[in-house]
């Protein structure tokens, strides 16, 4: 298990070898508030890097959460379908969203690391 | 995820901006104020209005005074359709503005004080308002906005108890009514009135006194300040209008499903801005009403999604939607064709690419708890 990963859109990644777990930040569920839906992607899809693959929503508003590497879909958290305050309690641990195979592991090059996404985020805090 | 929301300068302020602010306040810019959308969660918010009593601060929107010589206000009818003659001293009604084909200019609160009348309006829509009245009215009404003042709201099953210790008398007021009270030597005038489909009240007082009053009931009585976030969803629980959303100047109160609030002599013989289309429509049904939906799943139906009928024909559009803390689940109004608007109606919603399963349900969501006396 290697040190988490981050990206510019508030996900994170946990990588096992070739296996990546995703979710999304503490600072963006502090920022999106109370979460009351997650809709999850179908096993086996496969997902560009990028491409919106699961969508959360507040009160207020639904966002996307983007597959930040390429690669197919080869688990989901149902737990956090069916009571997405998980989402908000634990998000980087049992609030975590999907697995997935990873194709590129060249692609993890891109992403940040803790100190730099706390850097990023003081900075845009939106 | 992309966190960001459209922003712009705002500009105003409300008297109480600094006081949100150190109670840890997210602002946001709403009809060109910077204001609380929640500070400590949108559903705790919510729960709490609820089961207990919250303080909004609402003194973004429009606070306007008309004076008469005669207190004569009948010439109002034309614009705004309720029986001014039959409004007593300190009794509110609900109502609208109108424009030439009966499309609706904004919602407002109107209640009869002893200077003349006092109107309540949406924060986007109070100064359009005012040079609407005044072009009407014409120069034998002395009409002002009035900006020196704020406004309040405490809402809740708990508002009346502890709003009583501050404010002598209001336990006793009537629903829909208004009167002059004293605070700390300062003349106030509160309603029991609101916008949550809960018992509250509505206090109009000088923006140099109102942090007092506030600071007072939070220190005092621990009562918490509630956010526009959990406005939102109590007052569509309620089954509430939103100015803007549900309503706008091309619905007319009839297709807004708020014929009651027009008295049944104008109801019959018109005399106001669209009657001829609003009679028609009265008597012959309109084509599309606001109704209440509940999605079968839990994704929420939010503003602009669309509306299909059971065999997937387009009938209509949500105007506003959201999770609803008190019945645990998503609720939305929308616009649907009349044919379609039964209460048990199967519908179904296009969310993102999926037509979801829906109902037309019997609004409000959530049982009113108003004071009767």
């Amino acid at each position: 298990m290697t040190e988490k990963r981050y990206t510019k859109k508030h996900e994170w990644i946990e990588v096992n070898g070739n296996s990546a777990t995703i979710g999304i930040t503490s600072h963006a569920t502090t920022q999106l508030g109370d979460i009351v839906f997650v809709e999850l992607p179908q096993l086996q899809k496969v997902f560009e890097k990028d491409q919106a693959a699961a969508v959360v929503e507040s009160v207020k508003a639904a966002s996307d959460v983007y597959c930040p590497l390429s690669g197919e879909i080869t688990d989901i958290n149902k737990k956090i379908v069916d009571d997405p305050s998980i989402v908000n309690k634990d998000p980087e641990s049992k609030g975590w969203f999907f697995k997935i195979k990873i194709k590129n592991q060249d692609e993890l090059k891109q992403l940040m690391t803790k100190e730099e996404y706390v850097s990023y985020s003081k900075e845009n805090p939106n | 995820m992309n966190l960001s929301t459209k922003t712009q300068a705002p500009a105003l302020r409300t008297p109480l901006y600094d006081f949100h602010k150190s109670l840890g306040a997210r602002l946001v810019n709403f009809a060109g104020y910077e204001m609380p959308v929640q500070y400590e969660g949108i559903i705790q918010e919510h729960i709490l209005v609820r089961k207990s009593a919250g303080i909004f601060d609402v003194s973004h929107m429009g606070q306007l005074f008309i004076k008469h010589p005669e207190n004569d206000f009948s010439k109002l009818t034309t614009i705004i359709p309720i029986n001014f003659d039959k409004l007593e001293l300190h009794q509110s009604k609900y109502s609208f503005l109108l424009n030439g084909d009966g499309g609706i200019v904004d919602d407002l609160i109107v209640t009869r004080i002893d200077e003349g009348l006092q109107i309540i309006l949406n924060a986007a829509c109070k100064y359009n308002d005012s040079t609407l009245i005044k072009n009407h009215l014409g120069y034998s009404f002395d009409i002002q906005l009035n900006e020196n003042l704020s406004l309040i709201a405490i809402q809740g099953p708990k508002a009346a108890s502890i709003l009583e210790k501050f404010i002598k008398g209001v336990s006793k007021l009537q629903f829909m009514h208004g009167n002059k009270f004293i605070y700390n030597d300062k003349k106030i005038y509160v309603t029991r009135s609101g916008y949550t489909g809960e018992d509250g009240f509505e206090i109009s007082i000088e923006n140099i006194y109102v942090k007092n009053l506030v600071e007072e009931l939070v220190n005092k009585e621990k009562v918490k300040l509630i956010g526009l976030g959990a406005r939102d969803s109590l007052r569509l629980e309620a089954g509430l209008c939103l100015y803007g959303h549900d309503l706008s100047p091309t619905t007319t109160p009839i297709e807004a499903n708020l014929s009651w609030a027009i008295p049944k002599n104008l109801k019959e013989d018109g005399g106001f801005n669209g009657d001829k289309i609003i009679l028609h429509q009265i008597k012959n049904n309109p084509k599309r009403v606001r109704v209440g939906i509940t999605p079968e799943g839990k994704a929420i139906a939010r503003e602009g999604v669309k509306i299909f009928s059971k065999n997937n024909t387009e009938i209509g559009i949500v105007t506003s939607g959201t999770f609803g803390p008190s019945v645990d689940g998503p609720i939305s109004m929308g616009y649907v064709d009349f044919n379609s608007s039964k209460v048990g109606e199967k519908l179904l919603l296009k969310i993102r690419d999926n037509l979801l399963p829906a109902k037309v349900t019997k609004l409000p969501f959530y049982k009113k708890n108003y004071a009767k006396h």
